[in-house]
């Protein structure tokens, strides 16, 4: 991990994850110093860079062990059946036992998986070729019709898939020969390889009623699964990728008490554990023998001031709340230096399409003053809505209220229990606080939070402009014309959507060093779910 | 004199059963007012219109309210308690699995905790006021009253993480040799024991205490007897209504109230099974569990109250 942040200071993450990747597909010394001096950089300094990343791959994975692992929660609901997966737990156990047809990479763009190829002309008609060869866990082949199934069935509302919203824009998709899928879509999209690359869209085989066995085509096998308790799987010998899984066997548990995770990794129950708090990271570091892996990532808990009821209604009110956010004191105080400040937009500086160029957005009193003023909200009580589920947001509303008394602003902290917030708080109180997890793609985000008629669009913010920028970049395949587009859709949600983003937020886990092979994928923690096919258990 | 205490018990007996149907109403009653059903628990931020009444035809939540408390306990009533409406699972196997795991630590911990509090408890009471009482009487209450979860994370702390000894988790399901199995359970149950113990304890010197200020225990006296059958003899017998009824108190606490042990040590019991099912809106879950922590409850009260009738002559009578 060390010699990965060194590269990451060097050469910054993307290029850092762009090099280790072109390592993992096999590049040698020669490469990346093309690789590198390509990009213009000098050929001395490309030497230096080259000989970091080869140390940081030469850690040469181990075959076999047997590694236990934690994720932050467990329920009864539990689920194989990639349609209703809905949380870290199912989607960690969903790329051990499945693959999708594309997968995600460090920095988010859709490599081949099942698919060895996906090609189209106009982003509407797409043709993904099947890998050859590939088997599910009980031996048979993969097919055409297999992913046909898996895709049709998150349209079928009696699925009650999580995806549904996504897969309503696939038009139709049809096997159109040997190894051979083509699925045309209502509009242009030229994120579907994204799309297809998350959680939801894994494969299972067709006709699958009962997803208990977890048959798939993935790394590990099922060997034992009991909701809310624990699974485990093992070693799939038969893998498409030559050599991987590299551990025989994962057992897999939910521990919903942060403190029990920590010290479950602690005393040596547990060799990697998700989410783990910022202020048992120095606890972590400091025992001889374990490390953290953070991951940062687009995840943010924002502040939403309706625009059609409650004091959002008038502009100056969320321009002033936006300029009360004492950011860099947040990311201190609150996250404890694992986050990074936001600017009021939901594109996080790892993301290919993050627009440097928005203004900033300080701390600044003086001018939230004259906002108020103008606004002419006086000294009236606004209840500003909190729970422990949007993750800091009791903590950010705190340092809010203070920064507002001390302009004369009279904001009372709501503090709502965990049990039914999303269902009862979120998106309906006038002034309150949601947690958006990360998403796979610029589109999939403002499509799903910030398009006029969203579902989720927490401030009834309004733009046609907007819109119509969102669906033309949908079909752009010209990526600078792209960029430029959502450079300005940036721009427009920083000055007028009501929502205030203070902070991005990152996923720290625990392991023990002996563990290898971590790489952030900024999907979230635990390597973007998918752990399991990519660590190896050092002797 | 055994009619009566048949005719006792089933008097017990039917007035448990009709607790328990009223409880069931109850429950029902109090499930069904829970803001947000299983359909928008499971969907969360995902929610829709569309996805939630799919969902909701799919759990079968767009049946009446009454109808399905008819279903449900029409259901019970035979041994079947339903399928989960979350998981798909029948609530039956969701219970089994859990409910051994429960009954072997509630078992563990009484068959230490008991034993341990009568003896100091009689002890305490035989010897009152002097050292060993003072010493006994305020251990049990500051143990009360430190609360278990301190208790708890204080032990993981100090004998997993520093000490190393122990597991800091307690999962059931790895355990091989009686070596494991100890280990496994030495924390819980120290855990749980603190709570137990102290309740019984206090309650079972002050029952036996209450019994040697009686003037029959001055005749006891007089008539020579020694302090060890005068108590164990005379007053114990009298004293064993409220102790039994302490006892039974302390154990279905052992059987349902034991989330917090369960959570620090991640045990799989049935306590957390039903919280679960609570966040879930689960209520076949919930409802089924609620009426086994009943049931247990009343049986262990009735079985106390029968304790203490065939041990005092006057009740038994009467």
């Amino acid at each position: 991990m060390n010699k990965h942040s060194k590269l990451n200071n060097l050469v910054g993450p993307r290029e850092s994850v762009e090099l280790l990747e072109a390592l993992q597909r096999g590049a040698t010394r020669r490469d990346l110093l093309a690789m590198l001096a390509g990009g213009g950089m000098q050929l001395g300094l490309a030497a230096g860079i080259a000989g970091t990343a080869l140390s940081a791959h030469a850690q040469t994975p181990r075959r076999g062990g047997r590694i236990r692992v934690a994720a932050a929660t467990a329920a009864i609901s539990d689920t194989l059946d990639p349609a209703k997966m809905a949380n870290q737990t199912d989607y960690s156990r969903g790329t051990m036992l499945y693959n999708g047809l594309t997968a995600l990479d460090g920095s988010l763009t859709p490599q081949p998986a099942l698919a060895e190829s996906f090609t189209t002309k106009d982003a509407k008609t797409w043709v993904f070729k099947l890998r050859k060869g590939v088997v599910f866990h009980d031996g048979k082949p993969l097919q055409p019709a297999d992913v046909v199934f898996s895709i049709a069935r998150h349209k079928d509302a009696a699925t009650a898939s999580k995806a549904k919203a996504l897969a309503d824009q696939i038009d139709s998709v049809k096997a159109s020969g040997p190894g051979e899928v083509t699925i045309t879509l209502q509009q242009p999209n030229a994120d579907l390889p994204v799309i297809l690359g998350t959680f939801n869209f894994l494969i299972v085989k067709d006709g699958t009623t009962d997803f208990s066995a977890g048959i798939g085509t993935g790394p590990f096998k099922l060997k034992e699964f009991k909701p809310g308790v624990r699974s485990i799987v093992v070693r799939n010998p038969d893998y498409w990728k030559p050599g991987q899984p590299y551990l025989d066997e994962i057992e897999f548990v939910g521990i919903s008490d942060e403190g029990a995770r920590v010290n479950a990794l602690l005393s040596g129950d547990m060799d990697l554990v998700a989410a783990v708090n910022p202020r048992a990271v120095e606890r972590v570091r400091g025992t001889p023998g374990y490390a953290i892996f953070a991951t940062q990532s687009g995840q943010y808990s924002d502040l939403i001031m309706r625009k059609d009821v409650g004091p959002g209604a008038n502009p100056d009110f969320v321009l002033a709340m936006k300029c009360l956010f004492d950011r860099e004191q947040m990311r201190k105080a609150i996250a404890l230096g694992h986050a990074v400040v936001a600017n009021d937009q939901p594109i996080d500086p790892s993301n290919r399409f993050y627009f440097a160029g928005c203004p900033k957005r300080a701390y600044d009193p003086e001018r939230a003053r004259f906002h108020l003023k103008k606004a002419n909200v006086g000294s009236a009580r606004i209840p500003v809505v909190t729970s422990p589920v949007a993750m800091y947001s009791v903590e950010m509303a705190l340092v809010l209220q203070q920064a507002g008394q001390r302009v004369g602003l009279n904001l009372e902290v709501k503090r709502m229990p965990a049990d039914g917030y999303w269902s009862n708080h979120w998106l309906n109180s006038p002034v309150g606080f949601g947690n958006v997890n990360p998403r796979p793609s610029v589109d999939t985000l403002f499509t799903q939070f910030f398009k006029s008629d969203a579902a989720w669009n927490g401030s009834r913010w309004k733009n046609p402009k907007f819109d119509q920028l969102l669906l033309a970049a949908r079909a752009e395949t010209d990526l600078a014309k792209r960029t430029q587009m959502y450079a300005d859709m940036q721009v427009l949600i920083h000055d007028e959507a009501g929502v205030g983003i203070p902070l991005f937020l990152a996923s720290i886990d625990g392991h023990t060093t002996k563990l290898k092979g971590l790489r952030p994928i900024p999907l979230g923690g635990l390597m973007g779910y998918s752990f399991a096919e990519n660590v190896w258990l050092d002797a | 004199m055994n009619l009566l205490i048949l005719r006792l018990l089933a008097g017990r007996v039917a007035l448990a059963l009709f607790s328990l149907l009223v409880v069931s109403a109850i429950v029902f009653a109090i499930t069904a007012v829970l803001p947000g059903d299983a359909a928008e628990a499971q969907l969360g931020q995902e929610a829709t219109p569309e996805s939630l009444a799919a969902l909701r035809h799919q759990m079968g939540l767009d049946v009446p309210a009454p109808l399905r408390y008819w279903q449900w306990l029409r259901g019970l009533v035979v041994g079947e308690p339903g399928i989960s409406i979350v998981s798909g699972a029948p609530v039956a196997d969701m219970i089994a699995s859990r409910l051994p795991n429960s009954l072997l630590l509630a078992g563990i911990t009484a068959a230490i905790s008991v034993p341990v509090a009568l003896v100091l408890g009689i002890a305490s009471a035989m010897w009152r006021r002097s050292w060993f009482d003072r010493i006994v009487s305020s251990g049990a209450v500051a143990v009360v009253s430190v609360p278990e979860f301190l208790v708890a994370t204080l032990a993981v702390l100090i004998f997993a993480v520093q000490l190393r000894w122990l597991p800091a988790l307690s999962s059931a399901g790895s355990i091989d040799s009686v070596g494991q199995m100890l280990r496994v359970f030495a924390m819980p149950v120290l855990t749980l024991c603190c709570v137990t113990v102290a309740q019984m304890l206090r309650m079972t010197r002050a029952a036996v205490v209450d019994q040697l200020k009686a003037p029959y225990i001055e005749m006891v006296q007089l008539k020579g007897a020694s302090p060890t059958r005068m108590v164990l003899a005379h007053a114990l017998p009298n004293a064993i209504g409220p102790i039994a009824n302490a006892v039974a108190l302390s154990l279905s606490y052992l059987l349902g109230g034991v989330i917090i042990v369960e959570t620090i040590f991640n045990y799989p019991g049935i306590a957390s099974l039903m919280v679960d099912g609570v966040s879930q809106r689960d209520m076949p879950l919930v409802q089924t569990c609620a009426m086994l922590f009943c049931a247990v409850y009343l049986m262990l009260v009735t079985l106390a109250d029968l304790c203490s009738i065939v041990a005092n002559p006057r009740l038994r009578h009467r």
